[in-house]
């Protein structure tokens, strides 16, 4: 899977641990394993959603392929098959033009004292990427893609709405013209009405101008709506990972089961067959041994509480850790079996 | 060069002039309130119907800020059956949360005052109207018979006080029997319990700080149950927690609703969730009622256009389409309302009736009403029939 120019981004093993500091001279003394072990490839033009409990490590596995959260502590993230852990600093200044992020709360995420304009334009500008004299019209035409008028320019944050100011954070991560835009729960702040309006949006944009994205959430249901793959992260790790409809209508992974059972059905009449997971997501600072699904998990074994499950292709593109498909033929091995 | 005013500018001597009239108002209404001694009779009333646990008739809480006055709540009537779980739905901003605060006298005063309509309280052998409840008498109510399950559980505990003794406090002021401290104590690990916190004892000696988020809405739960309370307001309960503890909380409280014999009144913009839970709906828009029904009214036949876009803008698990549907425009500005439907500038279902004022509430069924003129017709067709 080296350099394949389909893939725009290539994820392998990545891991992010973060110090526990303590003690007197304040020492580490543990270690938080945010993103333990995350596999994945992306390809061009398409958008990966990315579910999961809070806690889970959603947004920082976003973060880091950023190189937003400092070093990483393992695995490889290759953007364009480029390590992106490598590069210099000049390099990865050129980088950041091509990935960009828009963050979960439009209301804290806006500097307040900079007019909408230079909000999104200070990053154009930085990059250099218009002259001088082409810069109102380029930022007009970005705002205006994003639905947003160009007298709104000169007016600052607060003037705006919630759905407004995500469209603000919108512009101000396209202006650059990036190729792949991690969604940080774009629209978990948003209502209903406001959530459909911003959707259409990305999509749109998507379609215009052939972005890739990374969409963390946890709705399930917007998830569905916009991705053509998902990822089922669990306490650091990808528990199931593979096309929408493959994930959504056959979930292997037990812990994928009881998420999708605990969605509400806007149906009065809808049968609940619900898998209610006992307690809460255990601390990523001392995750259980063995599967970290096992202490939460229906169908758990004696082989889970000591072993951890790897990484299995199930379906062709459909990938679960789970001890319970041990048997099951990898089909990334031998011919495609039924599933 | 005069300066181009934006439009709802307001000039300090016009913003003066707005306040001074509100404190007028206020003033007169807070002393009303703040009486001590009131008769009984004075906010003794009849519940319309004797199965109800709450009716909301006519409800207007206005604010009175200084850019001028925010309906919030705007003649907004329905009911509370007992025993029966009612969801209320709407954007933010449409006043739901206010007619809940309404219930418990807690709304943000001076500014925030009921100014009409009643709502009746069933406490079994008589009624009470909280609109007219002096402040002083309502300490006796909230807990004993109307309580609320806070939307933050992060930000709605005290972080410096234990989990056991914020429960005790809310046992001790309410309680009416004079428990002692042991027997106080007992019934807060008994509450813990209830609502499923295996290390009870344990928790009883925590702080806020060292449980999770779902942990944190059982103790809130718990203390809004604490005596036993004949109606529960759930405030967004489990619109800060996650997919599988948001099911979790949804399980408990339809299990100890069945348990305490109380209804409750959910307030929520999740329509799943309501679906789920509700026995009754009601769909809030910009400070009104805009259509009421059953659950299954409401959902297998959304009436209103509000209502029906709202079902269409949310992505449902397993229908797939294309584009999301998206209302267009916004909500209008609380301070000006338009004298003509609140929704008519957003509707794409205008008919001719639209220009005309506030549309009056249609019966489709006797359960199912709406505010819109495209039952107008079916409204008059009925009468005939009659």
């Amino acid at each position: 899977m080296s350099n394949n120019t389909d893939y725009i981004l290539q994820v392998k093993d990545l891991k992010k641990y973060f110090p526990i500091k303590g003690g007197l001279l304040s020492h580490t003394v543990g270690q938080v394993k945010a993103v333990d072990g995350v596999t994945f490839n992306l390809k061009r033009g398409t958008t990966m959603g990315l579910v999961g409990e809070s806690g889970c490590g959603k947004t920082t596995t976003g973060r880091v392929i950023l190189r937003l959260a400092g070093e990483k502590t393992g695995g490889e993230v290759l953007f364009n098959g480029q390590e992106v852990y490598d590069m210099s600093h000049k390099q990865l200044r050129g980088l950041r033009t091509k990935m960009q992020i828009i963050f979960q709360d439009p209301f804290s995420s806006l500097s307040p004292r900079l007019p909408v304009g230079e909000i999104i334009g200070e990053a154009v500008r930085e990059h250099k990427l218009v002259s001088k004299a082409e810069f109102n019209d380029y930022i007009d035409n970005v705002m205006d893609h994003c639905g947003l008028q160009p007298f709104h320019k000169d007016r600052y944050p607060h003037e705006f709405s919630g759905g407004q100011r995500q469209r603000i954070c919108i512009a101000r991560a396209l202006a650059l013209n990036p190729e792949f835009v991690v969604c940080d729960e774009p629209v978990s702040a948003l209502d209903v009405s406001i959530q459909a309006q911003i959707i259409n949006l990305l999509k749109e944009l998507q379609e215009q101008r052939g972005l890739t994205y990374l969409f963390i959430s946890h709705d399930l249901s917007v998830v569905e709506h916009i991705s053509d793959t998902v990822g089922v992260m669990y306490l650091g790790n990808l528990v199931e990972y593979g096309a929408t409809d493959d994930i959504f209508k056959n979930p292997l992974h037990p812990y994928t089961k009881a998420l999708f059972s605990a969605i509400p059905v806007p149906d009065p009449k809808a049968k609940m067959n619900r898998i209610v997971l006992e307690g809460s997501i255990p601390s990523p600072a001392n995750p259980p041994a063995g599967c970290k699904f096992h202490t939460r998990c229906a169908n758990c074994m004696e082989k889970c509480k000591h072993e951890a499950p790897v990484q299995k292709e199930i379906e062709p593109g459909h990938y679960v850790v789970c001890h319970l498909y041990d048997d099951a033929k990898d089909v990334s091995k031998k011919e495609a079996p039924h599933a | 060069m005069a300066k181009k005013q934006s439009e709802g500018y307001l000039s300090a001597k016009e913003s003066r002039r707005i306040s001074k009239a509100n404190r007028k108002i206020t003033a007169q209404l807070e002393k009303r309130r703040g009486r001590k001694n009131v008769p009984e009779s004075e906010y003794l009333t009849q519940m319309r119907d004797p199965q109800n646990a709450v009716e909301f008739d006519n409800l207007h809480t206005y604010f009175f800020t200084d850019a001028g006055t925010v309906k919030s709540v705007d003649g907004v009537s329905f009911e509370v059956p007992i025993g029966k779980t009612v969801g209320v739905v709407g954007e933010s901003g449409c006043g739901k949360s206010v007619t809940s605060l309404s219930l418990m006298q807690l709304l943000q005063r001076p500014q925030g005052q009921i100014v009409e309509g009643a709502i009746r309280l069933n406490m079994g052998d008589k009624a009470y109207d909280v609109a007219k409840m002096p402040t002083e008498r309502m300490q006796a109510l909230r807990g004993n018979y109307v309580s609320m399950i806070f939307q933050e559980p992060m930000t709605s505990l005290n972080p410096v006080f234990r989990i056991g003794a914020q429960i005790d406090e809310v046992i001790q002021l309410h309680d009416e029997e004079g428990r002692s401290k042991a027997a106080i104590q007992a019934r807060t690990i008994q509450l813990l319990q209830m609502v499923g916190i295996a290390n009870s004892e344990g928790v009883y000696g925590m702080y806020p700080h060292e449980l999770s988020g779902g942990m944190r809405q059982r103790v809130m739960i718990a203390m809004a149950l604490a005596c036993s309370p004949r109606v529960i307001i759930a405030d967004e309960p489990t619109t800060a927690l996650d997919v599988t503890i948001q099911a979790q909380i949804l399980d408990l409280l339809r299990h100890l609703k069945d348990q305490i014999h109380s209804s409750i009144m959910l307030i929520t913009h999740d329509l799943g969730v309501i679906a789920e839970m509700a026995d009754y709906v009601v769909v809030m828009y910009a400070g009104r009622v805009v259509e009421k029904g059953t659950a299954q009214e409401i959902f297998e036949n959304p009436a209103h256009p509000y209502t029906i876009g709202l079902m269409a803008s949310k992505p449902v698990v397993g229908k797939k389409v294309d584009k999301l549907y998206s209302i267009p425009g916004k909500v209008p500005n609380p301070i000006d309302m338009p004298n003509y439907c609140y929704f008519k500038d957003r509707c794409e279902m205008c008919v001719n009736g639209c220009e005309g004022a506030y549309p009056p509430e249609v019966s489709l069924s006797p359960t199912h009403t709406v505010s819109c003129y495209r039952y107008e017709s079916r409204k008059e067709e009925s009468e005939n029939e009659q």
